[in-house]
Protein backbone atom coordinates (compact mmCIF):
# COMPACT_ATOMS: atom_id res chain seq x y z
CA UNK A 1 0.00 0.00 0.00
CA UNK A 2 1.15 3.13 -0.43
CA UNK A 3 2.08 5.64 2.15
CA UNK A 4 -0.58 8.10 1.21
CA UNK A 5 -3.90 6.80 0.32
CA UNK A 6 -6.13 9.21 -1.10
CA UNK A 7 -9.96 8.06 -0.92
CA UNK A 8 -13.12 10.50 -2.60
CA UNK A 9 -16.52 9.52 -1.42
CA UNK A 10 -18.89 11.08 -4.04
CA UNK A 11 -22.59 11.41 -4.90
CA UNK A 12 -25.34 13.86 -3.48
CA UNK A 13 -26.83 15.54 -0.52
CA UNK A 14 -28.52 13.22 2.16
CA UNK A 15 -26.49 10.09 0.96
CA UNK A 16 -24.60 10.29 4.25
CA UNK A 17 -20.65 10.65 1.96
CA UNK A 18 -19.55 13.25 4.67
CA UNK A 19 -20.94 11.00 7.73
CA UNK A 20 -18.99 8.32 5.71
CA UNK A 21 -15.91 9.84 5.73
CA UNK A 22 -15.87 11.08 9.26
CA UNK A 23 -16.03 7.12 10.02
CA UNK A 24 -13.23 6.71 8.31
CA UNK A 25 -11.54 8.95 9.33
CA UNK A 26 -12.24 8.08 12.73
CA UNK A 27 -11.37 4.69 12.29
CA UNK A 28 -7.88 5.67 11.07
CA UNK A 29 -7.35 7.90 13.85
CA UNK A 30 -7.79 4.96 15.92
CA UNK A 31 -5.05 3.38 14.43
CA UNK A 32 -2.93 6.24 15.06
CA UNK A 33 -2.82 7.36 11.25
CA UNK A 34 -2.00 11.20 9.73
CA UNK A 35 -5.60 11.80 8.92
CA UNK A 36 -7.55 14.74 7.01
CA UNK A 37 -10.99 14.82 5.93
CA UNK A 38 -12.46 17.65 3.90
CA UNK A 39 -15.70 17.86 2.23
CA UNK A 40 -17.22 19.89 -0.55
CA UNK A 41 -21.03 20.40 -0.60
CA UNK A 42 -23.71 22.99 -1.94
CA UNK A 43 -26.18 24.84 0.58
CA UNK A 44 -29.14 22.01 0.53
CA UNK A 45 -29.34 19.44 2.51
CA UNK A 46 -30.79 16.74 0.10
CA UNK A 47 -30.14 16.59 -3.52
CA UNK A 48 -27.28 18.51 -5.29
CA UNK A 49 -23.93 17.17 -5.08
CA UNK A 50 -21.55 16.38 -2.26
CA UNK A 51 -18.45 14.56 -1.64
CA UNK A 52 -16.05 13.58 1.12
CA UNK A 53 -11.91 13.30 1.14
CA UNK A 54 -9.97 11.05 3.30
CA UNK A 55 -6.58 11.36 3.32
CA UNK A 56 -4.63 8.72 5.52
CA UNK A 57 -0.75 8.99 5.65
CA UNK A 58 2.10 7.80 7.47
CA UNK A 59 3.81 11.21 7.41
CA UNK A 60 2.51 14.97 7.32
CA UNK A 61 -0.53 15.53 5.52
CA UNK A 62 -0.01 19.09 3.63
CA UNK A 63 -3.00 19.28 1.05
CA UNK A 64 -6.26 18.23 2.20
CA UNK A 65 -8.37 17.28 -1.17
CA UNK A 66 -7.48 14.60 -3.38
CA UNK A 67 -5.77 15.49 -6.20
CA UNK A 68 -4.69 11.88 -7.04
CA UNK A 69 -7.39 9.73 -5.62
CA UNK A 70 -6.40 6.11 -5.33
CA UNK A 71 -9.98 5.03 -4.36
CA UNK A 72 -13.39 6.40 -5.98
CA UNK A 73 -16.57 5.45 -4.42
CA UNK A 74 -19.30 6.94 -6.67
CA UNK A 75 -22.77 6.66 -5.78
CA UNK A 76 -24.50 8.78 -8.26
CA UNK A 77 -23.89 9.17 -12.28
CA UNK A 78 -22.89 12.67 -11.75
CA UNK A 79 -20.09 11.93 -9.20
CA UNK A 80 -18.81 9.22 -11.23
CA UNK A 81 -18.68 11.39 -14.35
CA UNK A 82 -16.86 14.61 -12.35
CA UNK A 83 -14.30 12.76 -10.96
CA UNK A 84 -13.13 9.36 -12.74
CA UNK A 85 -10.28 11.07 -14.62
CA UNK A 86 -9.13 11.42 -11.18
CA UNK A 87 -8.36 8.55 -10.61
CA UNK A 88 -4.60 7.84 -9.76
CA UNK A 89 -2.63 5.00 -12.46
CA UNK A 90 -4.22 1.56 -10.58
CA UNK A 91 -6.76 3.35 -8.66
CA UNK A 92 -9.90 1.45 -7.69
CA UNK A 93 -13.35 2.97 -8.63
CA UNK A 94 -16.37 1.51 -6.58
CA UNK A 95 -19.58 2.17 -8.52
CA UNK A 96 -23.31 2.18 -7.27
CA UNK A 97 -25.22 0.45 -10.45
CA UNK A 98 -28.51 1.38 -9.23
CA UNK A 99 -27.31 5.19 -10.22
CA UNK A 100 -23.84 4.71 -12.23
CA UNK A 101 -25.28 3.54 -15.62
CA UNK A 102 -22.53 4.41 -17.84
CA UNK A 103 -18.70 4.44 -17.37
CA UNK A 104 -16.96 6.68 -19.72
CA UNK A 105 -13.38 5.27 -18.77
CA UNK A 106 -12.71 1.54 -18.04
CA UNK A 107 -10.48 1.65 -15.25
CA UNK A 108 -8.67 -1.60 -14.20
CA UNK A 109 -10.09 -2.22 -10.61
CA UNK A 110 -13.72 -1.89 -11.18
CA UNK A 111 -16.41 -2.82 -8.66
CA UNK A 112 -19.67 -2.59 -9.51
CA UNK A 113 -22.56 -3.23 -7.03
CA UNK A 114 -26.09 -1.97 -7.00
CA UNK A 115 -25.64 -1.15 -2.83
CA UNK A 116 -28.94 1.04 -3.09
CA UNK A 117 -30.84 -1.88 -3.91
CA UNK A 118 -29.35 -4.11 -1.88
CA UNK A 119 -29.66 -1.88 1.61
CA UNK A 120 -33.28 -1.35 -0.17
CA UNK A 121 -34.10 -5.01 -0.05
CA UNK A 122 -32.19 -6.27 2.79
CA UNK A 123 -32.58 -3.79 5.39
CA UNK A 124 -35.96 -2.11 4.44
CA UNK A 125 -34.31 1.31 3.50
CA UNK A 126 -31.42 2.94 1.45
CA UNK A 127 -30.53 4.71 4.22
CA UNK A 128 -27.43 2.69 5.58
CA UNK A 129 -26.08 2.79 1.93
CA UNK A 130 -23.13 4.73 2.77
CA UNK A 131 -21.57 2.37 5.41
CA UNK A 132 -22.17 -0.61 3.27
CA UNK A 133 -20.37 1.01 0.34
CA UNK A 134 -18.11 2.20 2.95
CA UNK A 135 -17.31 -1.32 4.70
CA UNK A 136 -16.80 -2.72 1.13
CA UNK A 137 -14.21 -0.15 0.45
CA UNK A 138 -12.43 -1.09 3.40
CA UNK A 139 -12.78 -4.77 2.54
CA UNK A 140 -11.25 -4.15 -0.59
CA UNK A 141 -8.64 -1.74 -0.01
CA UNK A 142 -7.29 -3.01 3.37
CA UNK A 143 -6.64 0.90 4.27
CA UNK A 144 -8.00 0.47 8.02
CA UNK A 145 -9.03 -2.55 10.12
CA UNK A 146 -12.03 -4.14 10.22
CA UNK A 147 -12.54 -3.97 13.63
CA UNK A 148 -11.08 0.10 13.42
CA UNK A 149 -14.40 0.81 11.31
CA UNK A 150 -16.63 -1.19 13.75
CA UNK A 151 -15.52 0.77 16.62
CA UNK A 152 -15.71 4.00 14.74
CA UNK A 153 -19.44 3.43 13.83
CA UNK A 154 -19.80 2.43 17.27
CA UNK A 155 -18.74 5.87 18.62
CA UNK A 156 -20.07 7.87 15.50
CA UNK A 157 -23.70 7.15 14.48
CA UNK A 158 -26.37 7.56 17.38
CA UNK A 159 -27.00 4.72 19.63
CA UNK A 160 -30.56 3.37 18.01
CA UNK A 161 -28.82 3.15 14.87
CA UNK A 162 -25.83 1.62 15.78
CA UNK A 163 -27.47 -2.03 15.18
CA UNK A 164 -28.88 -0.89 11.61
CA UNK A 165 -25.29 0.21 10.54
CA UNK A 166 -23.19 -2.93 11.71
CA UNK A 167 -25.57 -5.10 10.08
CA UNK A 168 -25.09 -2.79 6.54
CA UNK A 169 -21.46 -3.01 7.49
CA UNK A 170 -21.47 -6.54 7.58
CA UNK A 171 -23.33 -7.08 4.50
CA UNK A 172 -20.65 -4.63 3.06
CA UNK A 173 -17.83 -6.92 4.13
CA UNK A 174 -19.86 -10.16 2.61
CA UNK A 175 -19.82 -8.31 -0.62
CA UNK A 176 -16.28 -7.71 -0.74
CA UNK A 177 -15.54 -11.46 -0.45
CA UNK A 178 -17.35 -12.74 -3.54
CA UNK B 1 -23.53 52.41 26.78
CA UNK B 2 -24.39 53.07 30.10
CA UNK B 3 -23.97 50.49 33.71
CA UNK B 4 -27.69 49.98 33.96
CA UNK B 5 -28.00 48.75 30.11
CA UNK B 6 -25.28 46.58 30.73
CA UNK B 7 -26.52 45.15 33.67
CA UNK B 8 -30.56 45.19 31.83
CA UNK B 9 -28.77 42.84 29.20
CA UNK B 10 -27.21 40.13 31.32
CA UNK B 11 -29.45 40.27 34.10
CA UNK B 12 -31.67 37.62 32.49
CA UNK B 13 -29.39 35.52 31.22
CA UNK B 14 -27.88 35.29 34.43
CA UNK B 15 -29.96 35.35 37.11
CA UNK B 16 -27.41 34.36 39.90
CA UNK B 17 -25.25 37.95 39.59
CA UNK B 18 -23.42 39.60 37.48
CA UNK B 19 -20.50 38.58 39.51
CA UNK B 20 -20.52 35.32 37.90
CA UNK B 21 -19.70 36.65 34.33
CA UNK B 22 -16.11 37.56 35.66
CA UNK B 23 -13.63 35.30 33.91
CA UNK B 24 -12.67 32.69 36.83
CA UNK B 25 -9.86 30.35 35.39
CA UNK B 26 -9.23 28.21 38.43
CA UNK B 27 -12.70 26.64 39.12
CA UNK B 28 -12.97 26.48 34.98
CA UNK B 29 -9.72 24.57 34.92
CA UNK B 30 -10.73 21.42 36.73
CA UNK B 31 -14.43 21.23 34.90
CA UNK B 32 -12.75 21.22 31.50
CA UNK B 33 -9.98 18.90 32.53
CA UNK B 34 -12.95 16.28 33.65
CA UNK B 35 -15.76 16.97 30.52
CA UNK B 36 -12.24 16.78 27.84
CA UNK B 37 -10.35 13.66 28.15
CA UNK B 38 -6.87 14.74 26.37
CA UNK B 39 -6.37 12.10 23.80
CA UNK B 40 -5.51 12.20 20.22
CA UNK B 41 -9.51 12.66 18.41
CA UNK B 42 -10.82 13.80 15.37
CA UNK B 43 -11.67 16.98 15.18
CA UNK B 44 -13.08 19.93 13.27
CA UNK B 45 -11.60 23.68 12.73
CA UNK B 46 -14.54 25.14 13.99
CA UNK B 47 -14.69 22.70 17.17
CA UNK B 48 -11.23 23.53 17.42
CA UNK B 49 -12.14 27.39 17.87
CA UNK B 50 -15.01 26.34 20.08
CA UNK B 51 -12.41 24.15 22.91
CA UNK B 52 -9.82 26.81 22.81
CA UNK B 53 -11.79 29.66 23.47
CA UNK B 54 -13.54 27.77 26.79
CA UNK B 55 -9.95 26.83 27.30
CA UNK B 56 -8.87 30.13 27.02
CA UNK B 57 -11.70 31.42 29.49
CA UNK B 58 -14.51 32.51 27.45
CA UNK B 59 -17.55 32.53 29.24
CA UNK B 60 -19.82 34.95 26.98
CA UNK B 61 -20.87 34.59 23.39
CA UNK B 62 -23.24 36.52 21.93
CA UNK B 63 -23.97 35.52 17.98
CA UNK B 64 -25.79 35.05 14.86
CA UNK B 65 -25.02 31.51 13.23
CA UNK B 66 -24.03 31.75 9.73
CA UNK B 67 -22.13 29.03 7.43
CA UNK B 68 -19.74 28.40 7.72
CA UNK B 69 -18.53 29.37 11.35
CA UNK B 70 -22.07 27.53 12.68
CA UNK B 71 -20.64 24.56 14.63
CA UNK B 72 -19.01 27.60 16.83
CA UNK B 73 -21.87 28.56 17.97
CA UNK B 74 -23.46 24.90 18.14
CA UNK B 75 -20.88 23.88 20.44
CA UNK B 76 -20.46 27.05 22.64
CA UNK B 77 -24.78 27.11 23.48
CA UNK B 78 -24.05 23.12 24.81
CA UNK B 79 -21.01 23.78 26.38
CA UNK B 80 -21.15 27.51 27.71
CA UNK B 81 -24.39 26.96 30.42
CA UNK B 82 -22.37 23.88 31.90
CA UNK B 83 -19.14 25.89 32.48
CA UNK B 84 -21.62 28.80 34.19
CA UNK B 85 -20.47 31.10 31.05
CA UNK B 86 -23.49 32.63 28.86
CA UNK B 87 -24.85 31.83 25.32
CA UNK B 88 -26.90 34.57 23.82
CA UNK B 89 -28.73 33.65 20.13
CA UNK B 90 -28.60 37.65 18.89
CA UNK B 91 -31.33 39.56 16.24
CA UNK B 92 -28.27 39.79 13.95
CA UNK B 93 -24.42 40.65 13.47
CA UNK B 94 -24.90 44.23 14.89
CA UNK B 95 -26.53 43.43 18.06
CA UNK B 96 -23.74 39.88 18.58
CA UNK B 97 -21.09 42.71 18.20
CA UNK B 98 -22.30 45.31 20.63
CA UNK B 99 -23.92 42.73 23.00
CA UNK B 100 -19.59 40.71 23.71
CA UNK B 101 -18.30 44.51 23.86
CA UNK B 102 -20.69 45.15 26.82
CA UNK B 103 -20.20 41.72 28.82
CA UNK B 104 -16.64 42.42 28.43
CA UNK B 105 -17.28 45.89 29.91
CA UNK B 106 -18.74 44.15 32.70
CA UNK B 107 -15.92 41.65 33.27
CA UNK B 108 -16.36 38.69 30.67
CA UNK B 109 -14.63 37.11 27.92
CA UNK B 110 -16.31 37.17 25.49
CA UNK B 111 -16.04 36.27 21.44
CA UNK B 112 -18.14 35.88 18.56
CA UNK B 113 -18.08 33.96 15.05
CA UNK B 114 -19.36 34.95 11.87
CA UNK B 115 -18.54 34.95 8.55
CA UNK B 116 -18.32 37.47 5.73
CA UNK B 117 -21.77 39.03 5.31
CA UNK B 118 -22.20 39.29 9.08
CA UNK B 119 -18.57 40.06 9.63
CA UNK B 120 -19.65 43.46 7.24
CA UNK B 121 -22.54 44.32 9.29
CA UNK B 122 -19.90 43.85 12.83
CA UNK B 123 -17.37 46.57 11.59
CA UNK B 124 -18.87 49.67 13.07
CA UNK B 125 -18.69 47.53 16.41
CA UNK B 126 -15.15 46.45 15.64
CA UNK B 127 -14.47 49.95 15.69
CA UNK B 128 -16.04 50.61 18.95
CA UNK B 129 -14.09 47.95 20.90
CA UNK B 130 -11.18 49.79 19.48
CA UNK B 131 -11.39 52.91 20.24
CA UNK B 132 -13.13 52.44 23.83
CA UNK B 133 -10.21 49.97 24.22
CA UNK B 134 -12.87 47.04 24.96
CA UNK B 135 -11.24 43.16 24.85
CA UNK B 136 -13.25 40.86 22.50
CA UNK B 137 -12.49 38.38 20.01
CA UNK B 138 -14.28 37.94 16.02
CA UNK B 139 -13.90 34.80 14.56
CA UNK B 140 -14.57 35.41 10.87
CA UNK B 141 -14.66 32.22 8.52
CA UNK B 142 -14.22 33.48 5.51
CA UNK B 143 -16.77 32.43 2.37
CA UNK B 144 -16.99 33.19 -1.40
CA UNK B 145 -17.93 36.90 -1.20
CA UNK B 146 -18.65 39.89 -1.98
CA UNK B 147 -22.61 39.61 -0.11
CA UNK B 148 -23.84 36.37 0.10
CA UNK B 149 -21.72 34.35 -2.42
CA UNK B 150 -21.20 30.91 -1.82
CA UNK B 151 -21.90 29.70 1.76
CA UNK B 152 -20.13 26.23 1.61
CA UNK B 153 -17.16 27.66 -0.13
CA UNK B 154 -13.59 29.09 0.55
CA UNK B 155 -12.34 32.61 0.21
CA UNK B 156 -9.67 34.31 1.33
CA UNK B 157 -11.01 37.81 0.59
CA UNK B 158 -11.12 38.98 4.14
CA UNK B 159 -7.45 40.11 4.68
CA UNK B 160 -7.66 44.11 4.05
CA UNK B 161 -11.70 43.91 5.41
CA UNK B 162 -9.78 42.94 8.73
CA UNK B 163 -7.69 45.57 8.63
CA UNK B 164 -9.22 48.34 7.47
CA UNK B 165 -12.89 47.32 7.52
CA UNK B 166 -13.73 49.44 9.80
CA UNK B 167 -13.76 53.42 9.23
CA UNK B 168 -11.11 55.77 10.43
CA UNK B 169 -7.39 55.13 10.91
CA UNK B 170 -7.38 51.87 13.28
CA UNK B 171 -4.69 49.35 14.18
CA UNK B 172 -5.33 45.67 13.99
CA UNK B 173 -4.55 42.62 15.11
CA UNK B 174 -5.91 39.84 12.85
CA UNK B 175 -4.69 35.84 13.31
CA UNK B 176 -4.71 33.31 10.43
CA UNK B 177 -4.48 29.50 11.46
CA UNK B 178 -3.61 26.52 8.46
CA UNK B 179 -4.63 23.58 10.99
CA UNK B 180 -7.31 22.33 13.33
CA UNK B 181 -4.68 22.41 15.83
CA UNK B 182 -3.62 25.83 14.85
CA UNK B 183 -7.22 27.11 15.25
CA UNK B 184 -7.11 25.93 18.85
CA UNK B 185 -4.18 27.38 19.49
CA UNK B 186 -4.74 30.90 17.54
CA UNK B 187 -8.07 31.12 19.53
CA UNK B 188 -6.74 30.99 22.68
CA UNK B 189 -3.90 33.30 21.35
CA UNK B 190 -6.65 36.18 20.31
CA UNK B 191 -8.46 35.75 22.99
CA UNK B 192 -5.02 36.40 25.17
CA UNK B 193 -4.00 39.34 23.19
CA UNK B 194 -7.70 40.99 23.23
CA UNK B 195 -7.11 40.91 27.58
CA UNK B 196 -3.52 42.18 27.14
CA UNK B 197 -3.66 44.46 24.89
CA UNK B 198 -7.70 45.86 24.89
CA UNK B 199 -8.96 45.55 22.03
CA UNK B 200 -10.75 43.45 19.40
CA UNK B 201 -9.10 40.81 17.58
CA UNK B 202 -9.55 39.08 14.76
CA UNK B 203 -9.53 35.23 13.69
CA UNK B 204 -9.57 34.74 10.26
CA UNK B 205 -10.18 30.70 9.16
CA UNK B 206 -10.51 29.92 5.78
CA UNK B 207 -14.01 27.52 5.23
CA UNK B 208 -12.11 24.84 4.31
CA UNK B 209 -9.74 24.32 7.89
CA UNK B 210 -13.23 25.40 9.57
CA UNK B 211 -14.89 22.46 8.33
CA UNK B 212 -11.61 19.94 8.04
CA UNK B 213 -11.49 16.89 10.52
CA UNK B 214 -7.76 16.19 11.54
CA UNK B 215 -6.28 14.27 14.07
CA UNK B 216 -5.30 16.41 16.98
CA UNK B 217 -4.10 16.35 20.73
CA UNK B 218 -4.91 19.15 22.84
CA UNK B 219 -2.66 20.13 25.05
CA UNK B 220 -3.05 19.85 29.13
CA UNK B 221 -5.18 22.75 30.18
CA UNK B 222 -2.85 23.05 32.92
CA UNK B 223 -0.17 23.83 30.26
CA UNK B 224 -2.56 26.41 28.39
CA UNK B 225 -1.18 30.13 29.17
CA UNK B 226 -3.91 32.35 29.80
CA UNK B 227 -3.31 35.77 29.90
CA UNK B 228 -5.85 38.01 32.07
CA UNK B 229 -6.51 41.91 31.78
CA UNK B 230 -4.75 44.06 33.72
CA UNK B 231 -7.24 45.55 36.44
CA UNK B 232 -6.57 48.85 38.36
CA UNK B 233 -4.59 48.74 41.77
CA UNK B 234 -5.54 52.95 42.57
CA UNK B 235 -8.91 53.31 44.67
CA UNK B 236 -12.16 53.80 42.18
CA UNK B 237 -11.58 57.71 43.13
CA UNK B 238 -8.22 57.97 41.36
CA UNK B 239 -9.22 55.54 38.45
CA UNK B 240 -8.44 56.51 34.84
CA UNK B 241 -10.42 54.04 32.60
CA UNK B 242 -7.07 55.12 29.53
CA UNK B 243 -3.98 55.49 32.29
CA UNK B 244 -2.13 53.32 29.65
CA UNK B 245 1.71 52.34 31.39
CA UNK B 246 4.99 51.82 29.22
CA UNK B 247 4.33 49.72 27.02
CA UNK B 248 1.13 51.79 26.24
CA UNK B 249 -1.25 49.40 27.73
CA UNK B 250 -4.20 50.36 30.38
CA UNK B 251 -5.57 48.77 33.66
CA UNK B 252 -9.54 47.70 32.70
CA UNK B 253 -12.10 47.61 35.59
CA UNK B 254 -15.24 46.17 35.28
CA UNK B 255 -18.80 47.54 35.48
CA UNK B 256 -19.88 46.33 39.29
CA UNK B 257 -16.41 46.50 40.66
CA UNK B 258 -17.16 50.24 42.61
CA UNK B 259 -15.30 52.07 39.50
CA UNK B 260 -17.13 54.46 37.66
CA UNK B 261 -15.79 55.34 33.89
CA UNK B 262 -17.18 56.76 31.16
CA UNK B 263 -17.74 54.36 27.33
CA UNK B 264 -17.67 56.62 24.43
CA UNK B 265 -17.36 55.69 20.73
CA UNK B 266 -16.40 59.67 20.53
CA UNK B 267 -12.85 60.50 20.86
CA UNK B 268 -12.57 61.13 24.64
CA UNK B 269 -9.59 61.53 27.29
CA UNK B 270 -7.64 59.74 29.79
CA UNK B 271 -11.14 59.66 31.84
CA UNK B 272 -13.41 58.44 28.72
CA UNK B 273 -15.49 62.02 28.58
CA UNK B 274 -15.61 62.72 24.90
CA UNK B 275 -12.98 65.68 23.67
CA UNK B 276 -12.45 68.18 20.62
CA UNK B 277 -9.17 69.09 22.26
CA UNK B 278 -6.39 68.28 19.65
CA UNK B 279 -3.76 67.18 21.95
CA UNK B 280 -6.21 64.72 23.36
CA UNK B 281 -7.62 63.16 20.33
CA UNK B 282 -3.84 62.97 19.02
CA UNK B 283 -3.07 61.03 22.35
CA UNK B 284 -5.88 59.06 22.03
CA UNK B 285 -4.76 57.77 18.91
CA UNK B 286 -1.57 57.67 19.20
CA UNK B 287 -1.92 55.36 21.64
CA UNK B 288 -4.21 52.99 20.03
CA UNK B 289 -1.59 53.04 17.14
CA UNK B 290 1.48 52.74 19.47
CA UNK B 291 0.12 49.95 21.26
CA UNK B 292 0.14 47.51 18.37
CA UNK B 293 3.54 48.92 16.65
CA UNK B 294 5.87 49.12 19.84
CA UNK B 295 4.91 45.59 20.92
CA UNK B 296 5.47 43.92 17.18
CA UNK B 297 7.66 41.31 18.21
CA UNK B 298 4.71 40.16 21.15
CA UNK B 299 2.01 40.15 18.59
CA UNK B 300 4.10 38.85 14.84
CA UNK B 301 4.20 35.19 14.69
CA UNK B 302 5.85 33.79 11.28
CA UNK B 303 6.47 30.06 10.45
CA UNK B 304 9.97 29.90 8.48
CA UNK B 305 9.44 26.35 6.77
CA UNK B 306 12.79 25.71 4.19
CA UNK B 307 13.78 28.80 4.08
CA UNK B 308 17.62 29.02 4.63
CA UNK B 309 18.46 27.64 1.19
CA UNK B 310 15.57 28.58 -0.79
CA UNK B 311 16.24 31.08 -3.60
CA UNK B 312 12.04 31.26 -4.29
CA UNK B 313 10.11 31.71 -1.92
CA UNK B 314 6.23 31.29 -1.70
CA UNK B 315 4.54 33.89 0.86
CA UNK B 316 1.00 31.88 1.62
CA UNK B 317 -1.61 32.08 4.60
CA UNK B 318 -4.05 29.55 5.55
CA UNK B 319 -5.08 26.88 3.24
CA UNK B 320 -2.63 28.34 0.48
CA UNK B 321 0.40 27.46 2.67
CA UNK B 322 -0.68 23.62 2.68
CA UNK B 323 -1.02 23.50 -0.86
CA UNK B 324 2.41 25.26 -1.08
CA UNK B 325 4.43 23.09 1.26
CA UNK B 326 2.93 20.16 -0.71
CA UNK B 327 4.55 22.40 -4.06
CA UNK B 328 7.52 22.51 -1.76
CA UNK B 329 8.30 19.06 -1.43
CA UNK B 330 7.59 18.14 -5.08
CA UNK B 331 9.75 20.67 -6.05
CA UNK B 332 12.90 19.98 -3.61
CA UNK B 333 12.70 16.78 -4.70
CA UNK B 334 13.70 17.73 -8.24
CA UNK B 335 16.23 19.85 -6.51
CA UNK B 336 14.31 23.26 -6.65
CA UNK B 337 15.19 25.36 -3.65
CA UNK B 338 12.05 26.85 -2.55
CA UNK B 339 10.98 27.94 0.68
CA UNK B 340 7.88 28.97 2.06
CA UNK B 341 6.88 31.86 4.74
CA UNK B 342 3.76 31.85 6.51
CA UNK B 343 2.04 34.57 8.07
CA UNK B 344 0.48 33.68 11.24
CA UNK B 345 -0.61 36.84 12.16
CA UNK B 346 -1.69 38.75 9.06
CA UNK B 347 -2.05 42.24 10.67
CA UNK B 348 0.42 43.50 12.23
CA UNK B 349 2.15 42.84 8.94
CA UNK B 350 5.47 40.98 9.45
CA UNK B 351 7.09 43.51 7.52
CA UNK B 352 11.06 42.85 9.51
CA UNK B 353 10.28 38.87 7.94
CA UNK B 354 9.42 39.81 4.62
CA UNK B 355 12.39 42.37 4.36
CA UNK B 356 14.36 39.51 4.87
CA UNK B 357 12.97 36.84 2.86
CA UNK B 358 13.24 39.92 -0.23
CA UNK B 359 16.57 40.53 0.50
CA UNK B 360 17.76 36.30 0.40
CA UNK B 361 15.01 34.98 -2.72
CA UNK B 362 15.03 36.11 -6.17
CA UNK B 363 11.51 35.28 -6.79
CA UNK B 364 8.54 35.75 -4.11
CA UNK B 365 5.14 33.80 -5.21
CA UNK B 366 1.71 35.10 -3.87
CA UNK B 367 -0.86 32.35 -3.87
CA UNK B 368 -3.80 33.68 -2.27
CA UNK B 369 -7.88 32.84 -2.92
CA UNK B 370 -8.72 36.44 -3.95
CA UNK B 371 -7.69 38.84 -6.30
CA UNK B 372 -4.17 40.12 -4.75
CA UNK B 373 -4.74 41.28 -1.27
CA UNK B 374 -1.26 40.55 0.96
CA UNK B 375 0.84 40.39 -2.66
CA UNK B 376 0.41 44.66 -2.08
CA UNK B 377 1.33 44.28 0.68
CA UNK B 378 5.02 42.28 0.02
CA UNK B 379 5.54 44.81 -2.93
CA UNK B 380 5.46 47.87 -0.73
CA UNK B 381 8.39 46.00 1.06
CA UNK B 382 10.36 45.66 -2.45
CA UNK B 383 10.80 49.33 -2.70
CA UNK B 384 13.86 50.20 -4.54
CA UNK B 385 14.32 46.56 -5.53
CA UNK B 386 14.00 45.90 -9.10
CA UNK B 387 11.07 43.86 -9.69
CA UNK B 388 9.73 41.26 -11.99
CA UNK B 389 10.09 38.25 -9.12
CA UNK B 390 6.88 38.90 -7.29
CA UNK B 391 4.36 36.84 -9.26
CA UNK B 392 0.53 36.25 -7.87
CA UNK B 393 -1.61 33.11 -7.63
CA UNK B 394 -5.23 34.15 -7.87
CA UNK B 395 -8.10 32.13 -7.52
CA UNK B 396 -11.76 33.09 -6.78
CA UNK B 397 -13.75 30.45 -8.32
CA UNK B 398 -14.53 28.93 -4.71
CA UNK B 399 -12.28 26.19 -5.62
CA UNK B 400 -8.53 25.73 -3.92
CA UNK B 401 -4.90 26.68 -5.25
CA UNK B 402 -3.57 23.19 -5.74
CA UNK B 403 -0.04 22.02 -5.19
CA UNK B 404 0.67 21.66 -9.23
CA UNK B 405 -0.35 24.79 -10.10
CA UNK B 406 1.93 26.61 -7.52
CA UNK B 407 4.54 23.92 -8.96
CA UNK B 408 3.72 25.08 -12.38
CA UNK B 409 4.75 28.45 -11.23
CA UNK B 410 7.83 27.48 -9.60
CA UNK B 411 9.14 25.66 -12.58
CA UNK B 412 8.65 28.69 -14.79
CA UNK B 413 10.54 30.95 -12.60
CA UNK B 414 13.32 28.47 -11.68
Amino acid sequence: MAKTFEVRLSGSGGQGLILAGIILAKAAVLENRKVTQTQSYGPESRGGYSHADVIISDKEIYFPEATNINCLLALTQEACDKFLFDLCENGILIIDTTFVKNLAMVAENTYEIPFTEIAQEKLGSPISTNIMALAFLVKITGIVKESSLKKAIEETVKPAFVDLNLKAMQIGFELAKK
Amino acid sequence: MTEKEISKQTKHKTPSDKASLAAKPESKLEEIQAKHERKTILMQGNEAVAYGALDAGVNFFAGYPITPSTEIAEILAAELPKRNGVFVQMEDELASICTIIGASLAGAKALTATSGPGFSLMQEGIGFAKITETPCVVVDVQRVGPSTGMPTSPAQGDMMQSKWGSHGDSPAIVLYPDSVKESYELTIRAVNLSEKYRTCVILLLDEVIAHMREAVCLPDIANVKIINRIKPTVPPQWYKHYDENQKYLSPLASFGEGYRFHVTGLTHDSHGFPTNKPGEAAEMMERLRKKISYNIRDLVQIESYQMEDAKIAIFAAGISSRAAKAAIASARAEGIKVGLLRPLTIWPFPDDAVRKMLRNVDTVIVPELNQGQLIHEVERLTKGKSDGGLIPINKVSSELITPNEILNKIKEVC
